[in-house]
């Protein structure tokens, strides 16, 4: 069963603990500096931002189909069957090809080191292949990042849009957005108020590249044989005429 | 060969000056990390490097592939005397396009994982295969060019009776990935601007790259003819350029009807940065090469056809530019521009590629008609029969 994370930004309390637990449990530096920074870096993998008196929480969707997962050339991105999209630094060559494909803009580089990695949430991958939630929503003193079924959490999200009405935007963000992400967020107010894009494409991104790649197999012996035989005919033209040429001139020219 | 002495040193001192900064900012890359030398960031996960070294050397190196697929496979004998060139360009940008990337990728020590840890589902995949493919393609049709120089004759006949398999190779793997880097930004539909995307985006690559390869190849002759003292071969030159035309004139057909079709035809009119981009890119590659190649007088000159090559290169590089900066610019909230560091290594790699060009003509039968009897020269026949029979002793 997949597992996934719910994001119910009206019981959130903006107390920050979410940030703090995944610090340590990514062994990340966390301090009151960072704890202002509003948004998700290489040292920060998951940011609550604030906008007057309402929360969002930004961190990785790990989505259901993945375009840094679909992407990555040495497979360094993998979707678990769990849920969380993980990332394995010793196969990387740092192409950046995920950073530049993710729809959220969510895979962050080192910079600034000489041998640098991709960072980003993996969503405590190896606490829920134990069985347990992940530290954020471990942590939530609110419920506002609940950990569960992602069916069942989607379940839960509709019911508590639809037992309230008004509360909520009828909008489960991750739902659907590029074919469903294991993380989904409820917000009473429109989530590009926060910087999500709300016009991405239902579909699953790696269907855009892979429609292609996947007519390659039969291309190349289609062309091949093409050129083969353009090569074959343009030559057997030329040794015709060439052979032509030398009965001429044995005949002496006459026929 | 005689070189006026002035314009030698000049171009020698640019050269040295640009290497010595070259070799400094190699440092600050290695030593201080990308975030030090290059403006790249969180939203500008790719910029100069990729956008100009890769994409745009990829595509510039495209005259290798269209040439020898004139010559070799259509059997066009009277382009036979500039294929050289072209292989050479076309195996010398490949090798500068590698160095680049060893600068541009994270954890360069890593670059030959793909060898073993394959996702046939990444467009980068592909076009790491095909590219290092295409490479060793390359060597392997340049190999003949080295081979006569140190008379090696009996490697000279092996190779040549498999050219016929290394040119059609070199040809489907071109045609690949040259559309491949269309198709890797197929993934970032919310990404792109809509003057740019589109799911035609590997064909635009493909067929840009054909035309970049004419246009190289003019430009390339012109080079030579003035830098080395070498004889013009303007028919051939014309005739590209006539190729030229239908190559661009399909172009901007196939752009206009997919700008229809995508409803992106009136953001043409609505300003906008983008919109300027887009109609730069436009103007120089392709309505001011067609305005000057349509005309009878410009095709006909040495001087128009050179203009109309340039002005096609630089369209194409906006165009390269502008997917993959320009285009992303908004979707990401920023500005890039390049660091001079990446400006410096980008520069670097421009001068090696015509100091090893102007090298290796020097030093390599790479005209080779030149090699035999002078008058060879100016009788096409003699010429074609020369370098043809080789062609023929593998049928």
């Amino acid at each position: 069963m997949s597992k996934g994370i719910l994001y119910d930004a009206t019981l959130c309390i903006g107390c920050k603990q979410c940030e703090q637990a995944c610090a340590t449990e990514n062994g990340l530096p966390y301090d009151d500096r960072i704890a202002d920074q509003q948004i998700t870096s290489a040292h920060k993998y998951t940011a609550i931002m604030i906008k007057d008196d309402k929360f969002m929480r930004k961190l990785c969707m790990n989505c259901d189909d993945p375009a840094c997962v679909s992407v990555c050339p040495v497979g360094a991105m993998k979707k678990t069957a769990l849920g969380p999209v993980t990332y394995d630094k010793s196969r990387c060559m740092g192409c950046r090809y995920c950073m530049a494909a993710c729809p959220f803009s969510v895979p962050k580089y080192e910079w600034d080191k000489a041998v640098p990695g991709v960072r980003k949430c993996i969503m405590c991958s190896k606490r829920v292949v134990q069985g347990k939630p992940t530290a954020c929503a471990e942590i939530c003193p609110t419920g506002a990042t609940k950990f569960g079924d992602r069916d069942e959490l989607l379940e839960e999200a509709k019911k508590r849009i639809h037992d309230n009405p008004g509360k909520y935007l009828p909008h489960i963000f991750g739902e659907t957005e590029v074919g469903g992400t294991s993380v989904m967020l409820l917000s009473s107010i429109p989530f590009n108020l926060f910087g999500f894009r709300t016009d991405l494409t239902e579909r699953a991104l790696p269907m855009y590249t892979y429609q292609v790649l996947s007519r390659i197999p039969d291309f190349v012996p289609l062309f091949g044989t093409l050129l083969g035989g353009v090569y074959w005919i343009t030559h057997r033209r030329e040794d015709v005429a060439e052979a032509e040429a030398k009965e001429k001139e044995h005949n002496g020219g006459g026929r | 060969m005689t070189v006026p002495r002035i314009r030698f040193t000049f171009w020698k001192a640019v050269f040295l000056f640009i290497m010595a900064a070259g070799v400094y900012c190699t440092f600050l890359r290695f030593f201080r990390g990308l975030g030090a030398s290059t403006n790249l960031s969180d939203q500008f996960p790719w910029g100069l490097w990729i956008g100009f070294d890769v994409m745009c050397g990829v595509m510039l190196a495209a005259g290798g592939f269209t040439l020898t697929a004139a010559v070799e496979i259509f059997n066009i004998k009277r382009f036979h005397s500039i294929v050289r060139p072209t292989i050479l360009t076309a195996f010398l940008g490949y090798l500068l396009v590698c160095a680049a990337l060893m600068y541009d990728l994270g954890l360069p020590w890593n670059i030959w994982h793909p060898l073993i840890m394959r996702n046939p589902h990444s467009v980068m995949f592909e076009v790491a295969y095909c590219v290092m493919f295409y490479t060793a393609v390359l060597a392997m049709e340049f190999s003949p060019i080295v081979l006569e120089h140190f008379k090696l004759k009996r490697a000279l006949k092996v190779i040549r009776s498999l050219m016929v398999v290394f040119v059609i190779l070199g040809v489907l793997l071109s045609t690949l990935h040259q559309s491949s880097l269309g198709t890797l930004y197929l993934i970032m539909p919310n990404k792109l601007h809509p003057f740019w995307y589109s799911p035609l985006l590997p064909v635009f690559f493909f067929l840009s790259a054909i035309a970049v390869g004419l246009a190289m190849t003019i430009f390339e002759s012109s080079m030579s003819s003035k830098y080395f003292g070498r004889e013009l071969e303007l028919p051939i030159l014309r005739d590209l350029g006539r190729v030229l035309v239908v190559v661009l004139a399909l172009y901007g057909i196939l752009k206009f009807e997919d700008l229809y079709h995508r409803g992106a035809l009136r953001l043409v009119m609505v300003p906008g940065y983008e919109q300027r981009f887009f109609l730069l890119e436009m103007f120089l590659s392709i309505f001011a090469p067609l305005g000057l190649l349509l005309v009878p007088k410009i095709r006909e000159s040495a001087q128009g056809l050179y203009l109309a090559a340039v002005l096609t290169l630089l369209g194409f590089v906006t165009n390269r530019l502008n997917v993959t900066i320009t285009g992303v610019e908004n979707a990401v909230g920023g500005r890039y521009t390049p660091k001079w560091t990446e400006v410096v290594i980008t520069a670097m790699f421009v001068a090696l590629g015509f100091a090893i060009f102007g090298l290796a003509a020097k030093y390599l039968p790479i005209f080779p008609e030149e090699k035999v009897h002078i008058p060879a020269l100016h009788e096409p026949e003699a010429r074609f029969a020369e370098v043809a029979v080789p062609v023929h002793a593998g049928d």
